[in-house]
């Protein structure tokens, strides 16, 4: 089920963004899914490894941190029968393709395709793998409890970290890297609003996105986080709660800002919701997890209009708020929220977060940054103008249809 | 700007990683985690106003 997650996200991206762009975000969608794949399976796995299997550490006062791992490429050698390495890498194949997604909704309109297979490459070939063995390879963060004796040390069973802030962080680097979509902000740095040009593929997603997570946890809580299988239904119920906690709260907080609710922003609530429960819903109680998802709800809507008025990140989908901060929350509830573990859990968890600030940010953006400068990634102003179905793929996604073009933006 | 924002970045997280696997107390340890998630924010900070986009640029 947990390719329904990608199918959710893929459907609230093209959603989100205009109607001339709709068949190149979808296509965009799918290669991203295949290119990560294939890089994960050529070079990914074999960085990011399994608990227990060979890797490379330095020895700091003692004690081994692990850095990378030291598989094979090409999956070469591994048992892949019935066995834990079968299922991580399956897992992890989607996972990655996951974090792949989420920076497309903020490139959406501007992005060209080639580009972003490129950008996939650098997430799924070093990045995402790099990180993931950290937390869930059993890297230096995974280890901080035996090494430091900090809790249980960084623990993220779903992938609010290793996923969706990786996924996040790429995002806002692309944000940065592309710049705004023309027209989007006016002469006086006033943002336009150019909304999504699709509710309903919008709202469709975030319930294949619900079936797509309830799995995803699951499966992320008893393969990373050692939770038991008698769990999955607790795994279910926290993650639907925080998901709806988090879309009540979002239309919620509309409501009383706007005298309506707002359809885009309150389905990215739900996503954001579940982005947070990600981290915890193993270890939560329903309460607690309606609480997760509630700050969730209130953090998007409340980030989304600052990060447009005040930053001027042009950021179509929400990728930043969403999935970046989204999942920085879920990080941190783990340590807050989650049935109480060993002492030291709210450093082991700040060391993760300083971790992706620190060292992902960094890399996502100079990777790209270097990208960029051998490979422009942005579209001419012909591309953006004509839209990106047209100039890309020379056939747009409704071709019955009327298409708006840019009259109504500001001048 | 930009560049020293990504510095204080790095900086900040390579402060954080050497409290944790240096010291020994855990007071010390937590004082210079947070410090280094507080050079952290700040090179975050430069890093967005680097890339705040001047209206002529964003057209």
């Amino acid at each position: 089920m947990v390719p329904l997650a990608g199918a959710g996200l893929a459907l609230v991206n093209t959603g989100l963004g205009r109607a001339r762009s709709a068949a190149h975000s979808m296509v965009a969608a799918l290669c991203v899914m295949a290119v990560a794949a294939l890089v994960y399976a050529i070079v990914g796995f074999a960085w990011q490894g399994i608990a227990g299997h060979p890797g490379h550490a330095l020895v700091v006062a003692g004690k081994a941190w692990g850095w990378i791992a030291a598989e094979p490429f090409f999956l070469r050698g591994l048992r892949l029968g019935l066995s834990p390495t079968a299922l991580v890498i399956l897992l992890q194949v989607f996972g990655v393709g996951l974090a792949g997604l989420v920076p497309l909704s903020s490139g959406a309109d501007r992005w060209r395709l080639g580009a972003i297979c490129a950008s996939t490459v650098l997430l799924a070939g070093f990045t995402y793998p790099l990180f993931a063995h950290w937390v869930w390879g059993g890297g230096w963060l995974a280890q901080l409890g035996a090494n430091c004796g900090l809790g249980r040390g960084f623990v993220d069973g779903g992938g609010s970290s290793t996923i969706q802030v990786v996924g996040g962080l790429t995002a806002l680097s692309m944000t940065w890297i592309l710049g705004p979509r023309r027209g989007k902000f006016s002469a006086e740095g006033m943002p336009a609003a150019l909304p999504g040009h699709n509710a309903v593929l919008v709202l469709l997603g975030c319930m294949l996105a619900w079936m797509g997570w309830m799995a995803l946890n699951s499966a992320g809580a008893m393969l990373f986080a050692g939770a038991e299988t008698g769990r999955v239904p607790l795994i279910a119920v926290n993650t639907t709660l925080c998901a709806a906690a988090s879309a009540v709260a979002a239309a919620v907080v509309t409501r009383v800002r706007f005298e309506r609710p707002d359809a885009s922003l309150t389905a990215n609530g739900w996503v954001a919701g579940l982005v947070a429960s990600s981290a915890a819903a193993a270890f939560l109680k329903p309460a607690a997890a309606m609480i997760v998802g509630g700050v969730a709800g209130i953090l998007v809507v409340t980030a989304a209009d600052f990060l447009e008025f005040q930053l001027a990140i042009d950021d179509p989908g929400g990728a930043v708020s969403v999935h970046a901060l989204g999942g920085l929350w879920g990080v941190l509830a783990v340590a807050s929220l989650a049935d109480a573990g060993p002492h030291g859990q709210w450093l082991a968890q700040l060391v993760g977060i300083a971790t992706l600030l620190g060292c992902v940010l960094p890399l996502t953006y100079t990777l790209n940054w270097g990208l960029d400068r051998m490979y422009r990634q942005r579209v001419e102003r012909e591309g953006e103008a004509q839209g990106m179905d047209l100039f890309e793929l020379g056939a747009g996604a409704y071709p019955e249809f009327d298409i708006r073009g840019d009259e109504f933006l500001q001048k | 700007m930009k560049m020293a924002g990504f510095l204080l970045l790095i900086a900040g997280w390579a402060i954080v990683v050497s409290a944790v696997a240096l010291l020994p107390s855990a007071g010390a340890r937590v004082a210079f985690v947070l410090a280094g998630v507080a050079v952290e924010l700040f090179g975050l900070g430069l890093a967005v106003r680097a890339h705040l986009v001047l209206p002529a640029e964003g057209e």
